[in-house]
C-alpha cells in the first residue's frame, strides 16, 4: 500500500511538473531571425510587401483579421464579431473596444477607414491596395474619382459596415500585414518610430542589424504577450545564423535544405524542428507562345520523363513535399486523393512522338541560382530531359529579374516559386483565361472547362461547394500541366528548448503572432 | 598646404563625375527594377501597383531627364530617396556611416598594430625564422576568404569558448567590433606585413643607412631615425588604401555578422534596384576613398620634406 501511496505521489508530483512546464511563463525575450535579407525595407508595414518585413510587423501591427494556424483559417482579429448579409455583400463587424494603439489612443472605426482609404493613395504604390479592393467603391478611390469609399460606413465608433463589390471571404485579404491598421496622427513618423496594435511596443530599429520592441501593456488579449521583450535580428547568412543558434545566441533559425539534414540527423537538435506544409508551389511554367510548348502532350511529356521524387530526395534533401497540382496541401480544395505524374520516360517519349516530336526539341528555361527552385534543379533536370530527346538550355537571371521575365513573356518557360495560398480562388485565377499575363497568368492558360468551374466558384455561397469546385478546377489543371509540377515548400524553422507556442504557420513560417509565443527560464536572454 | 587641398578637391570633380555618371548608365541597362523585385519570394505585386510605383519614382522618365535631375538634386547635396524605405538617402547612409567607419578603423587598427610590427621586424633579420614564419602568416593572411575565416572564429571564440558575442551590434562597443574587426583586418595586416618588409629592406640597402652606420650610430637610432622614417612613405600609401576601400568592400563580413554597415546597405540596394540609395552609397564610399588620400598626400610631405607639391 505504502508503495502504491508513493507512486502515485511521485506521479502526481510528475504531473504538476507537466502542467508548469505547459504553464506560459511571465516575461524573457524573444529572439527571432529575418533571414531573408541584410536589412528591413521598411517599419510602416503598409508600404512594403516583402514577408522579411512582416516578421516584425506581426508584432507591431495587428489586420482586421489574423491567420488561425491550428484553426487553418483566417478568424476575427480587430472585430469581436460579424454579421454578413444573405447576399454575401454586407459584413457588419462589432469591433474591438479594447484595442489601442501604441501612442494610448483606442481604436475606432474611423482607424479602420483611414487605413484602408489611405493604401488606396493612388499617388503611392502601396502593395495592400490589391486586397482593400475587394470593397465597394475602393477603385473610384484608387483612380482618383472618390475621396472616400463608397463600401465602408461606419455606425458607431466601434461598428463598421463594409459592402464587397462581389462576393469573397474577406479575411483572405485583410488577415495580410500590409492591409494593418494604423493611426492617422502617426503617419509622418511611421517608417522610423512605427505605432501599430499589436502586442510589442516599438523600441528600436538600427537598421542592418536589429529591432527591438517591448511588452504593450495595454494589448487586447488579457495576459498577453507573455514576453518583455520582441527581437528581431537580421540574419541573412546561414551558416552564421547556425553558429548563433548553436550558441544559444538566437531562439530560432529558418533553415535550408543542407542544414535540415544536419539538423534533423543530430539528435539535440532534431527536438527542436518546426515542420509546415508552405502555400509555396514550385514549378517550371511553359510558355505556350512556344510552339512545343503550345500542345498539352508535350507539358505532361516533361512532367513524365523528370524523376521528380528522386530531385527533392537528393538535392532538395527532402525539404519539400512532391506538388500534385498548383493549390498546396494547405489548401482546403487540395484533392488528397491525387497522385503525382509518375516518372516514366517511355510515356514521355510517346507523348512527344504523338505531338510531332519524336526527336525531341530544345528549349531555353530562365532561371535564378536559387538552390531549392533555381539552377541546381535544372542541372538535374537537362540529363532526364535528354534521354526523351529534350534540350533543355538554362539562362541565368537574377531572382528578382525572374517577374519581369514571366510578364513580358519572351521566355520560353521558367522555374520559380509562387505564393499558392491562402485563398485558393484568388490563387487559381491566375489560370483563368480572363486574367493578363501582367496580373499573373503567366502561362496564358486559356481553358473554357476551367473558367467554367471558376466562374461556378465565383458564384457560390456554400463554401462546401466552392472548395468542390476549385477542387475540380485544380484537378484539371494537373492533367493540362501548364507547368512542371514540383514541390511545395517544406518550411523549417529550428527552435531552442526554451521556446513554445510556436505556431505552423502555412502562409509564411516566419510569420509568428508573437504574443502567444513565450520562454522558459532556461533561456539565457534575459 | 592649403593649395595643395585646394587641388586635390579640384581632382574630385571630375573623378565624382565619371562615378555619377557610370552608375547611373550601369543602372538603366542592367534588368530588373525596384518594382519587380518585391515579389521575389513568390508575393506577386499587383500590376497597377507596379506601374504606380514606377510613375512615383520617376522609372519611367526619359533617361536624360532623370539624369539630369539626380545630379541637380546630387549638387545640391540631396541624394533622393530610397525606394525601398521611402526615406532620404542622406539618413540612411547616415545610420551606417558610424558602424562602418567604426568597423573599418577596427580592422585598420589590428592590421597596423600587427601589421607593421610584424613587416619591421621580418626586414631586420631576413630569412630568420621571425621573417619565415611573418611571412608565411603574411601570405595565409592574404589568402584566406573572409567568410571562412569569419565563420571559424565566430565557431572558436563564440560558440566553442564563449568569449564574445558571434555575431551582432549589440550596443556597437568593443565586445561586437573584435571578431568583425579581426575578420576584415586580418587581410590588411597581411598586405601591410608584406609591405612594410618590402619597404623596410629596401631602405636597409640604402646608401645613408650605410653611412649612418658606419659613422658609427647606434643601430637603434638607424633604424627609428633612418629606417623607419624612410620606409613609412610606401606603408602610409598602402593603409591609406587599405582603410579607403574598407568602407566599401566590407560586406561579407557585415553580413555575416549581422554588422550594420554601408557595404550591406549597398548590396541590399543592389539586388532591390533601390537606384538612388546605390548612387548614394557609392558616392559616400568614393568620396571617403578621395578623402583619405588626399590625407595620405599631405601626410608625405610631413614625412618626407624631399616631397614638395609644387
Amino acid at each position: 500500500m505504502r508503495k502504491l501511496a508513493c507512486m502515485a505521489a511521485a506521479l502526481a508530483v510528475f504531473a504538476l511538473g507537466q502542467a508548469e512546464a505547459q504553464t506560459p511563463r511571465k516575461g524573457g525575450t524573444i529572439r527571432f531571425t529575418a533571414p531573408y535579407a541584410a536589412s528591413l525595407n521598411s517599419l510602416d508595414i503598409h508600404t512594403t510587401p516583402r514577408a522579411q518585413d512582416d516578421i516584425v510587423g506581426k508584432a507591431l501591427n495587428r489586420s482586421l483579421y489574423s491567420w488561425d494556424s491550428a484553426a487553418g483559417k483566417v478568424v476575427l482579429e480587430l472585430a469581436k464579431s460579424v454579421s454578413v448579409s444573405g447576399d454575401g455583400l454586407i459584413y457588419t463587424y462589432k469591433l474591438r473596444d479594447d484595442a489601442y494603439f501604441h501612442n494610448g489612443r483606442k481604436m475606432t472605426a474611423d482607424d479602420i477607414i483611414w487605413s484602408y482609404t489611405r493604401i488606396l493613395d493612388s499617388s503611392k504604390g502601396f502593395p495592400g491596395v490589391r486586397y482593400i479592393r475587394i470593397i465597394k467603391g475602393a477603385t473610384d478611390v484608387e483612380k482618383g474619382q472618390a475621396k472616400e469609399i463608397s463600401g465602408l460606413r461606419k455606425i458607431d465608433d466601434f461598428t463598421l459596415e463594409m459592402t464587397l463589390a462581389d462576393r469573397v471571404e474577406p479575411g483572405y485579404y485583410l488577415f495580410n500585414g500590409t492591409t494593418a491598421i494604423l493611426p492617422k496622427e502617426e503617419e509622418s513618423r511611421l517608417s522610423s518610430h512605427p505605432v501599430g496594435l499589436g502586442p510589442f511596443k516599438f523600441v528600436e530599429h538600427i537598421p542592418g542589424s536589429r529591432v527591438v520592441a517591448e511588452r504593450w501593456e495595454k494589448f487586447y488579449k488579457p495576459g498577453k504577450p507573455y514576453a518583455d521583450r520582441f527581437v528581431l535580428l537580421m540574419m541573412p547568412e546561414a551558416a552564421a545564423r547556425d553558429l548563433a543558434f548553436r550558441s544559444k545566441e538566437i531562439d530560432t533559425s529558418v533553415l535550408g535544405p543542407a542544414q535540415y539534414l544536419v539538423y534533423r540527423g543530430d539528435p539535440e537538435l532534431s527536438k527542436g524542428i518546426l515542420e509546415v506544409a508552405e502555400m509555396f508551389t514550385r514549378s517550371m511554367q511553359f510558355n505556350p507562345a512556344y510552339k512545343p510548348f503550345s500542345d498539352k502532350r508535350v507539358r505532361q511529356a516533361i512532367n513524365y520523363a523528370v524523376d521528380t521524387d528522386l530531385i527533392i530526395k537528393r538535392l532538395v534533401k527532402d525539404k519539400a513535399y512532391r506538388a500534385t497540382s498548383w493549390l498546396p496541401s494547405a489548401s482546403p480544395a487540395f484533392d488528397k486523393s491525387m497522385k503525382p505524374y509518375p516518372f516514366d520516360p517511355e510515356k514521355a517519349k510517346k507523348l512527344l512522338a504523338e505531338a510531332g516530336y519524336p526527336n525531341g526539341f530544345e528549349f531555353e528555361i530562365s532561371t535564378s541560382a536559387n538552390e531549392s527552385w533555381g539552377l541546381p534543379i535544372v542541372e538535374a533536370m537537362i540529363p532526364m530531359l535528354a534521354k526523351v530527346g529534350i534540350k533543355m538550355k538554362p539562362k541565368m537571371v537574377e531572382v528578382t529579374v525572374l517577374t519581369e521575365v514571366a510578364m513580358k513573356g519572351e521566355h520560353q518557360a521558367f522555374i520559380g516559386s509562387s505564393l499558392t495560398g491562402p485563398d485558393s480562388l484568388a490563387t487559381l485565377l491566375c489560370f483563368y483565361s480572363k486574367t493578363p499575363r501582367t496580373g499573373c497568368n503567366y502561362t496564358s492558360f486559356n481553358d473554357p472547362a476551367f473558367d467554367k468551374l471558376i466562374d461556378e466558384a465565383k458564384q457560390s455561397a456554400d463554401p462546401e461547394k466552392q472548395n468542390e469546385l476549385l477542387r475540380q478546377a485544380n484537378n484539371l489543371l494537373y492533367e493540362a500541366a501548364p507547368v512542371w509540377f514540383f514541390n511545395y515548400n517544406k518550411a523549417v524553422m529550428a527552435y531552442q528548448p526554451w521556446i513554445h507556442g510556436l505556431q505552423a504557420n502555412p502562409t509564411e513560417l516566419t510569420h509568428q503572432y508573437v504574443e502567444d509565443v513565450w520562454v522558459d527560464e532556461r533561456s539565457p536572454a534575459k | 598646404m592649403l593649395a595643395v587641398l585646394l587641388r586635390r578637391l579640384l581632382n574630385v570633380i571630375p573623378t565624382v563625375g565619371a562615378v555619377i555618371l557610370l552608375i547611373f548608365v550601369l543602372f538603366s541597362v542592367i534588368p530588373g527594377s525596384f518594382t519587380s523585385t518585391g515579389a521575389e519570394d513568390g508575393r506577386m505585386l499587383d500590376p497597377q501597383v507596379m506601374e504606380r510605383m514606377r510613375k512615383e519614382m520617376g522609372l519611367d522618365d526619359p533617361i536624360l531627364e532623370r539624369f539630369g535631375r539626380y545630379v541637380g538634386h546630387t549638387l545640391v547635396g540631396d541624394l533622393g530617396k530610397s525606394f525601398r524605405t521611402r526615406e532620404p538617402v542622406t539618413k540612411l547612409i547616415a545610420d551606417r556611416l558610424w558602424p562602418s567607419f567604426k568597423l573599418a578603423m577596427a580592422a585598420m587598427g589590428f592590421a597596423v598594430l600587427i601589421g607593421v610590427p610584424l613587416g619591421f621586424i621580418a626586414a631586420l633579420r631576413p630569412g630568420g625564422v621571425v621573417d619565415s614564419v611573418s611571412m608565411i602568416v603574411a601570405v595565409s593572411g592574404l589568402s584566406l576568404a573572409q567568410f571562412w575565416l569569419g565563420l571559424m572564429m565566430m565557431y572558436l571564440f563564440g560558440l566553442l569558448l564563449g568569449w564574445l558575442p558571434s555575431f551582432g551590434y549589440g550596443d556597437g562597443g568593443p565586445r561586437y567590433l573584435i571578431l568583425p574587426g579581426l575578420a576584415l583586418g586580418v587581410g590588411p595586416m597581411a598586405l601591410l606585413a608584406r609591405t612594410t618588409r618590402a619597404a623596410v629592406l629596401d631602405v636597409l640597402n640604402a646608401d645613408f643607412v650605410r653611412t649612418a652606420r658606419s659613422k658609427g650610430m647606434a643601430e637603434a637610432r638607424v633604424v627609428t631615425w633612418h629606417v623607419m622614417r624612410n620606409a613609412l612613405v610606401l606603408v602610409i600609401t598602402t593603409i591609406g588604401l587599405q582603410f579607403g576601400s574598407l568602407m566599401g568592400t566590407a560586406v561579407v563580413v557585415e553580413k555575416l555578422f549581422s554588422w550594420p554597415g554601408l557595404g550591406s546597405l549597398l548590396v541590399d540596394s543592389v539586388f532591390q534596384r533601390d537606384i538612388p540609395a546605390v548612387q548614394g552609397c557609392i558616392l559616400v564610399i568614393v568620396l571617403f576613398f578621395l578623402a583619405i588620400n588626399t590625407l595620405v598626400d599631405l601626410a608625405y610631405a610631413a614625412i618626407d620634406p624631399r616631397i614638395r607639391y609644387a
